[in-house]
């Protein structure tokens, strides 16, 4: 137990923390894109899709090299948010958040979506004729309606993020305290043959990683009570 | 002018064209599914965009394409019933009822409480859409287009999606509910039954085109047009020839009809109802139809014969005649008829 007491609990906070905060960014960017595409034409609904749905696709290390070469103090956005605003990505906290918000979003995305376009159209349509305003449609009638999905997306997004190795490794980096996470813990101990401690990690993300699939089979089932078990 | 509507609009595999004017408080629109009827209601809500056209209530113009109005659906002050109700399902019915008012908190609950009590929802008030039965359901989608004030209400085949044993009972009852509703109402459906009870004036459409129009009990009396008997359940139809005033050579029933109205000079088709002959034991007389029974097909409330007309040319079609339980005695104790009489009354002439 004594390896338990001079564990450095802080991969956990910063895993924790990082994927808080990328989950929030993920909610709202993932539920204004999807109302976007929902709404768009088929072919513009097509070239949308693609690109936000990519970064799920592709290695996490390809979305790790466009963010660097986005980012990179050497280019100009890089430059430009450090010079204006003193924003420093690469080998920051900050990186592993933008990190593991791209790799996580289409999560989100794509589950509000799926169970935005399950929305029957006549539902925005009374409400348009019952004057309501589109923005009130949408918060009050649509999101609602969709909560189910919006929530398993939301769950998911947080266990992806929680979980960002390859292209937080890329951008962040792995500074012990700073940026390093519990896959980057993982990772790095199991290089020093350490296996106890890789052990410990391993037991803690799947405590995690059980209590988000508990809370989203909980979700679902709540919204299949209507629907007969067989 | 209560309403009047002007709206062209290409659809996938035909084009809607209808336009209409009336005073009437009551107006249904009959039309087989696919016909465009729908696709009118949505265009009067706002819904869709008619290609060109114009639409106005009251002197008020709700979209007129030659001047560049079009309301959005949240100004047109339109109700709209759809057929599965819409209602919000994450909503109480009490939210459902007041998530289109404007007023503050305390006039929003007030309209609320006034409305469940109208509808006779008292009790209902916390439930969600899910936990009511259809008829509740149409209550409560009513009370909240109600709540808002519309000046037309739009009804979108409101009773296709329920069992037949409730139709009835729901039909009377929104009958009865809009009954002190000022506004125009349309009603929009594929069932004669329906928009014969509801509408005083009628509409009936056919491949996106007004085919008859009138007051209803009028055009169910004399559909004017071939599909407009049809729609309306006219279900025996033969081409005619034109003899003299009250004349016609009915080709494929090789039979001639007298026919108390005046035949019109482009007649082309004589209709019959399956329900109005008279079956005629013995000699024959004037309108009558010698036949050879088809088959035979048992109802709980009545018996259908299907008959093939002798004397016809060949192309003639099976002739219905729906026979009610009551009359089936008499068939029952004399046998099959030798003739069927036509009533000169009621003898449709069509073009």
């Amino acid at each position: 137990m004594q390896i338990l007491e001079e564990l450095d609990w802080s991969p956990l906070f910063i895993s924790l923390k990082t994927g808080v905060v990328a989950t929030v960014i993920s909610f709202f960017l993932g539920i204004f894109a999807a109302r976007k595409v929902v709404k768009a034409s088929p072919g513009k609904k097509a070239v949308i899709d693609g690109i936000l749905t990519l970064p799920m696709v592709l290695p996490p290390t390809v979305a790790g090299f466009f963010l660097l070469l986005l980012f990179s103090r050497r280019r100009p956005l890089g430059e430009f948010l450090f010079d204006e605003f003193g924003f420093k990505v690469v080998q920051t906290w900050l990186g592993c958040v933008i990190a593991a918000t791209v790799i996580a979003f289409p999560l989100m995305y794509r589950n509000a979506r799926a169970s935005m376009e399950q929305i029957d159209a006549n539902l925005v349509y009374a409400g348009r004729t019952l004057g309501m305003s589109d923005t009130r449609i949408f918060w009050k009638v649509i999101v609602p309606t969709a909560g189910p999905g919006i929530a398993s997306g939301t769950i998911l997004t947080f266990a992806r993020a929680l979980g960002e190795y390859g292209a937080t490794s890329m951008l962040a980096g792995n500074i012990p305290g700073k940026t390093g996470t519990i896959s980057q813990k993982i990772a790095m101990v199991i290089q020093d043959g350490d296996y106890l401690a890789a052990g410990i990690w391993v037991a803690i993300v799947m405590v995690i990683a059980f209590f988000v699939i508990f809370l989203m089979n909980l979700i679902s089932g709540k919204k299949m009570k209507n629907i007969g078990r067989w | 002018m209560a309403i009047s509507v002007e709206i062209c609009k290409r659809l996938h595999n035909f084009s809607l064209d209808i336009s209409f004017e009336s005073n009437s408080k009551r107006i249904g629109i009959l039309g087989a599914s696919g016909c465009g009827k729908s696709m009118a209601l949505k265009s009067i809500a706002g819904i869709v965009t008619p290609d060109t056209g114009r639409i106005t209530v009251e002197n008020r113009t709700l979209f007129d394409r030659g001047n560049k109005i079009n309301l959005k659906p949240q100004k047109r002050n339109v109700g709209y019933l759809f057929q599965n109700y819409a209602l919000f399902p994450t909503m109480t019915v009490e939210k459902n009822i007041a998530a289109g008012l404007k007023g503050n908190k305390k006039e929003n609950a007030e309209r609320v409480r006034e409305m469940v009590e109208k509808f006779h929802l008292t009790g209902l008030e916390k439930r969600l859409p899910g936990q009511l039965s259809g008829g509740q359901q149409q209550r409560a989608a009513l009370a909240r287009i109600m709540a808002y004030e519309p000046d037309v209400i739009l009804l979108d085949e409101p009773f296709s999606a329920l069992d037949m044993y409730l139709k009835d009972r729901l039909q009377q009852e929104l009958i009865q509910m809009l009954e002190d509703y000022e506004g125009t109402v349309i009603l929009v459906s594929h069932n004669r039954d329906e928009v014969y009870r509801f509408s005083e004036e009628l509409l009936i459409i056919d491949e996106g085109c007004i085919v008859a129009e009138g007051p209803t009990k009028e055009l169910f009396r004399n559909p004017v047009k071939k599909e407009a008997a049809r729609l309306t359940g006219c279900k025996n139809f033969t081409r005619v020839t034109r003899i003299d005033d009250h004349t016609v050579m009915a080709e494929e029933w090789g039979t001639v009809l007298k026919t108390k109205r005046k035949v019109p000079d482009d007649v082309a088709y004589a209709g019959y109802r399956a329900h109005d002959f008279i079956p005629v034991w013995g000699e024959r007389g004037e309108n009558m139809l010698k036949f050879e029974l088809e088959s035979t097909a048992a109802l709980p409330f009545e018996q259908n014969y299907y008959l093939k007309p002798k004397n016809g040319n060949n192309g003639a079609s099976v002739i219905c005649w729906f026979v009610q339980r009551e009359k089936l005695d008499i068939l029952q104790k004399k046998g099959m008829p030798d003739y069927l009489e036509l009533d000169e009354e009621k003898i449709l002439l069509l073009k």
